[in-house]
């Protein structure tokens, strides 16, 4: 992952011993969960192939913003094991659902595999200046 | 993080965090390691993990940590917990993402320096053979209902399709068949995950190895398990790929919800856990079971095809090319169990995340052949540095619910490993130690150097000394294959 280039975009490698760590903010929800995904993919270092644009519908329901969360990207972690990756997505997040609608393309490359997001110490915080969350992945 | 003044030190290579260190605790925490390994467990979380799972409701004993510790999340790897049957809990995130992760043990009577000539090619022939990397595929693609077979049968699937031997079933935790596997309660997407990744390694620190038996400590267990000194031996360690870490994905999201209606407290949401006689346990343990027989198949093809390897290799050149099983274990899984627990025999559910079975002899469940010396316990090092076969003992029954250290544990995350190690140096070394390669990724290969782990020879030294496992033999590698 390229840090400087991670920052910018609002989220942040974070160190542990075996598995990988995710701190990511952005101004309101929808965005926080679009910037997780796009960290996530980062990790995993997935590149997009010129193929055909993919598209995606989904819709997610959980008792709360945590669990939402990790059921957004082990939703996203499916779609790369199938080959999918999203660059565009349009994220509606209210009374513990998610819609959204993902479009995106053929992944080209992918250096790394993520076995599972966990919900270990998982918060999801609204600060003075926005949203932020940290995830840790099993690698 | 907890001060060292607050262990109670019992041996050398015991210490204990009573119970009354923090008030949501339930049991205690003993730690195995000498004092050098366990100040430093207490740079990273691993020991806040333990203190954390020894919240859980229902649980037997003290919660164990082996000394290859490191952090990981909710329980820490490494980490042994019994919960009481039936009403205890069961914890999807005690036992891991990756179900059944486990190692296979193999052994030859090729000698080393006759096949040293041949190690190349031998490499190159089990990278052909035995898929690994990010996103593989396998050979076979079962229908449904195949695959609904193999996760009741585990590895005795492949027996019927001429893939296993009943030797190989025989050294085989449980036999490779888990009973009680329920496919009915897996997710259709932990199936279509896992459907096409049977016989593949996967990528990560998951490892197939080839080395050559160095030194033995314990002739006759040696003797009984086939390790002869100077001969070609096979490890493989990996686990249920898709399928298990959809099962374990698909339970802590649902046990979200049971821990709230059983009203159970917890201080991290990955160890949401349920009742063992709960719906929702049993349902779990159908599930996991599913996937735990996933990973013994998927380690006896793996073995299948390593022995093809072999064949291909040797055939011709040398008289006897078999790669015979040693042992096939787990190091993440969740096993009823009964344990003597203050002279009463007491059945437990044994969370194991990152920790080995190591029955002692004379324990119900080995082979006739192990059942005086105790089972093997497989102890795969860091890449390029060295393996250890050890056995179960008396004291492993007596302090750990039966269970000892499996490898060598982290201490670098992989960003570190990656700032200090270049994949290429590392390559161009252990080339240069006679190792020969077989790698997917140099990054992949800089995260898994020997410098991010502790010395696994330490490791060993510090369970031998707790009593928890004895010596048998050391192995060292020559041929490494990684996805």
């Amino acid at each position: 992952m390229d840090g400087q280039k991670a920052r910018e975009r609002g989220y942040l490698e974070v160190e542990h011993t075996a598995d990988w760590g995710l701190r990511a903010w952005a101004e309101d929800l929808p965005a926080l969960f679009c910037t997780a995904a796009e960290g996530m993919y980062a990790l995993m270092d997935v590149r997009l192939a010129k193929g055909p644009e993919v598209s995606r519908e989904i819709h997610l329901e959980a008792a709360d913003l945590e669990s939402l969360l990790v059921a957004f990207l082990d939703e996203l972690l499916y779609q790369v094991e199938n080959g999918h990756a999203f660059a565009r997505m349009d994220l509606s997040i209210a009374g513990g659902r998610l819609d959204g609608s993902l479009r995106g393309k053929p992944i080209e490359t992918r250096k790394k595999e993520i076995k599972a997001v966990t919900f270990h110490q998982l918060e999801v915080r609204q600060g003075p200046k926005g949203w932020e969350t940290t995830v840790i992945f099993d690698v | 993080m907890v001060p060292l003044s607050s262990f109670i030190r019992i041996t050398d290579y015991e210490w204990e965090l009573p119970k009354t260190y923090r008030k949501d605790m339930r049991a205690a925490v003993r730690v195995f390691a000498s004092r050098r390994l366990l100040e430093k467990s207490l740079g990273d979380q691993s020991i806040e993990q333990a203190v954390n799972a020894a919240t859980l409701p229902g649980l037997v004993g003290d919660v164990l940590v082996m000394p290859d510790m490191h952090q990981g999340y909710g329980f820490p790897i490494g980490g042994v917990a019994a919960t009481r049957w039936p009403d205890g809990v069961i914890s999807p995130g005690g036992i891991g993402y990756d179900i059944n992760c486990g190692v296979r043990l193999l052994a030859s009577f090729v000698r080393y320096e006759e096949a040293m000539p041949l190690l190349g090619e031998l490499a190159a022939a089990l990278d052909r053979n035995c898929p690994s990397g990010v996103g593989t595929e396998g050979a076979l693609s079962l229908s449904g209902a195949e695959l609904d077979q193999a996760c009741r049968q585990g590895a005795r699937w492949a027996l019927k399709k001429g893939m296993a031997s009943e030797a190989d079933l025989r050294r085989t935790e449980e036999n490779g068949c888990l009973d009680g596997a329920d496919p009915a309660r897996v997710s259709a997407r932990a199936k279509e995950r896992g459907r096409s990744q049977l016989g593949t390694l996967g990528s990560g620190n998951h490892f197939l190895e080839v080395d050559v038996v160095e030194e033995i400590f314990d002739a006759e267990a040696c003797a009984a398990m086939g390790l002869e000194q100077g001969c070609l031996a096979l490890s493989i360690h990996c686990g249920s790929r898709g399928f298990g870490h959809q099962v374990c994905s698909d339970s802590v999201q649902a046990f979200q919800g049971a821990v709230k209606r059983y009203g159970i407290h917890l201080p991290d949401r990955e160890l949401v856990c349920a009742p063992l006689d709960s719906p929702e346990g049993q349902a779990y343990l159908g599930a996991m079971r599913a996937a735990a027989n996933f990973a013994f198949l998927n380690r006896q093809l793996l073995a299948h095809q390593a022995r093809r390897a072999f064949e291909e290799t040797f055939s011709g050149r040398f008289k006897n090319v078999h790669l015979h099983q040693v042992y096939d274990l787990a190091h993440n899984i969740g096993k009823i169990e009964t344990h003597q627990v203050g002279g009463e025999s007491v059945k437990v559910c044994v969370h194991r995340k990152g920790a080995t079975r190591a029955f002692g002899p004379g324990t119900p469940g080995l082979p006739e052949e192990y059942r005086t010396m105790g089972q093997p316990v497989l102890v795969p090092g860091s890449m390029g540095t060295g393996s250890w076969v050890l056995v179960g003992t008396q004291g492993s029954m007596e302090r750990s619910f039966g269970s000892s250290c499996h490898g060598a544990g982290r201490v670098l995350s992989r960003s570190e490993a990656k700032r200090r190690v270049r994949g290429d140096a590392l390559r161009a070394d252990l080339q240069s130690e006679g190792i020969h390669l077989r790698a997917g990724s140099l990054a992949g290969l800089a995260e898994e150097a020997p410098e991010a782990y502790k010395d696994v020879d330490e490791v060993v030294e510090t369970v031998v000394g707790a009593g928890i496992a004895r010596k048998a033999a050391r192995l060292r590698p020559v041929v490494v294959v990684k996805g």
